[in-house]
């Protein structure tokens, strides 16, 4: 492949850990993605005068094409939305490498080692789980289907003896790897497998959803550098497939639950029974008392979840706590690790309202100053300040680390209607003493709160 | 393949693992956004297989299915890091001086 190719590979390789180093602090992070940009700029440069290329109109085409596209989506997109632009850019990502598996699989054929062939299979059969599966968690997010779990009778059965084809179709490809039949059928069974995973998934676990996909897309390009012997595509690829791993094993343990029982347990698909006879009444606050709570706090603290997002109450909240800031109360943020539809979804929708990052706290920081909170204020959050989880083990969410908002003086619940929260799950928050609900869509009565406070 | 290559591969990969484990570890839940966004972007570095696949002409399939992928990367690598950079940019430790003011004017 030449040395100086490989030379500007090497260049890549260190600048891209340089880069991901950078992202250990706020600080230095902008700087640390220079460094990554500067190292794939020298790659395609580099593999631009590879010996194998004899014309550039294709490649000319696609690099113009798809800059226009990924700068137009970046630029356009709501930060709202990062969760769907995410999703977008892990099936764009394993369509490249499946599509590159595929395209070698192709030219090679029969004559194939069996090393190749391994990586190869892999390559497409990760790639095509994560088109499929990326792309219905799109349309989830997106709310083009519902939300909710799709089950049906036979599901898992079904799911697990189609996995168990595929996989014995790439063991097969190993001892016969002219069998091009089996693999095209592999590839379009990945494909399928795809679809049929993140069914059954419902929305409130898409943070580890995502991480998977992301985990997946970039193992699946490792598995690229395997097959065509290219060693940064190796580095990146296992970078980007450990760090999506990790983020799926810290939602995980977010939530209290086992992968397995993310993939496979369809999770807030049955509504359960509800027990608000025995909870009593929910308390309903006005938005004038509310505010005049807030105006002579010492410490009002804010616990946003997707329903935030949903209702673009960033903004709103920002104008809120700037406005009890400036009299003198202490505002913080208190950011729970799956609260969103993504890994620190909630910190980069605060961030774009200009809330400093100082004032965002982890849920291990804010937990121990609840009690000597006035008013914690939820913003459409729900299973995350679920008191049940830590009290009551029968709960279907038992064990899931909580922010303890029942524990401060008073807990004000925005929240649009009386119905359960996404999971389906009674939350015995809103029947508590200290609690007061504020029903109305979260904006709405974020800006009503702000001009009372003004009055106040 | 040799086994020399294979081996190679092996390595590389297996250390790379490792350095990501350190790596990841240490970005802070503030920033986990952005890192997937970033690490979406570099994997983007597969456009450097599918270039060659697009430009060498070993068969019409081949060339297609390599300038799909082009295509395909190229979105995720100029979408991702700019995408990336945009987010970066908002994350300030202390109340910036109020850059959006004109926005927020308009809101009110």
């Amino acid at each position: 492949m030449g040395l100086p190719i490989e030379l500007t590979y090497l260049a890549a390789s260190i600048l891209f850990i340089l880069g991901l180093k950078g992202l250990s602090h706020p600080e230095t992070a902008r700087r640390g993605m220079i460094f990554a940009e500067i190292g794939m700029l020298l790659a395609i440069v580099g593999t631009l005068f590879h010996r194998d290329i004899i014309s550039y109109e294709w490649i000319v085409a696609g690099l113009i094409i798809g800059s226009i596209i990924g700068g137009a989506i970046s630029i356009w997109v709501p930060m709202t939305a990062m969760p769907q632009r995410t999703a977008l850019s892990h099936a764009f990502g394993a369509l490249a490498a499946s599509l590159v598996g595929v395209s070698e699989y192709y030219r090679h054929g029969a004559d194939i080692s069996t090393f190749k062939m391994g990586a190869l299979s892999f390559e497409v059969l990760l790639g095509g789980i994560t088109v499929t599966g990326s792309l219905m968690a799109f349309i989830k997010l997106q709310d083009w289907i519902r939300g909710t779990p799709i089950t049906y009778r036979g599901q898992n059965i079904l799911n697990l003896l189609l996995l168990g084809v595929t996989i014995s179709m790439f063991f097969y490809l190993f001892f016969a790897p002219s069998a091009h039949l089996v693999f095209y059928a592999m590839a379009g069974l990945a494909f399928v497998f795809g679809v049929l995973l993140v069914l059954p998934i419902g929305a409130a676990d898409m943070p580890v959803v995502m991480s998977l996909m992301n985990s997946y897309a970039g193992l699946a390009a490792a598995a690229t550098g395997f097959a065509i012997s290219n060693n940064v595509l190796i580095i990146a690829g296992t970078l980007d497939g450990f760090s999506g791993f990790i983020l799926s094993v810290l939602m995980c343990r977010a939530m209290n639950r086992s992968i397995t029982n993310v993939l496979f347990g369809a999770f807030g698909a049955e509504i359960e029974v509800t027990l608000s006879g025995s909870l009593g009444e929910m308390r309903e606050v006005k938005a004038e008392d509310v505010a005049v709570q807030l105006a002579y706090a010492n410490q009002v603290i804010f616990v946003p979840g997707y329903g935030m997002a949903t209702a673009q109450a960033q903004h709103a909240v920002r104008e809120l706590a700037t406005m009890l800031e400036a009299r003198g109360v202490t505002v913080k943020y208190a950011i729970h690790p799956v609260a969103g539809r993504m890994p620190g979804h909630m910190n980069v929708l605060l961030a774009e309202a200009n809330v400093p990052y100082s004032s965002l706290y982890d849920l291990e920081q804010i937990n121990p100053e609840f009690p000597a909170t006035d008013v914690a204020v939820v913003i459409g959050a729900n299973d995350v300040v679920n008191p049940d989880a830590r009290d009551n083990p029968k709960s279907a969410i038992a064990g899931m680390p909580i922010l303890e908002v029942d524990k401060a003086r008073t807990v004000v619940v925005l929240k649009r209607g009386k119905g359960k929260g996404f999971a389906g799950i009674e939350n015995p928050l809103f029947f508590k003493p200290n609690c007061g609900m504020l029903y109305g869509d979260a904006k709405a009565s974020l800006i009503k709160l702000a001009e009372a406070v003004q009055n106040a | 393949m040799s086994t020399e290559v294979i081996i190679a591969g092996l390595y590389v990969f297996a250390l790379a693992a490792f350095l990501g484990y350190q790596l990841i570890s240490r970005v802070p839940p503030l920033l986990h956004t952005p890192l997937m966004s970033a690490t979406n972007a570099i994997s983007g570095i597969s456009l450097v297989g599918s270039l060659v696949t697009a430009g060498a002409h070993y068969n019409t399939l081949s060339t297609w299915l390599g300038f799909i992928a082009v295509t395909a990367s190229t979105i995720n690598v100029v979408g991702g890091f700019m995408i990336t950079d945009r987010m970066l940019k908002m994350f300030k430790r202390q109340h910036a001086p109020r850059k959006d003011s004109t926005e927020e004017q308009k809101r009110a």
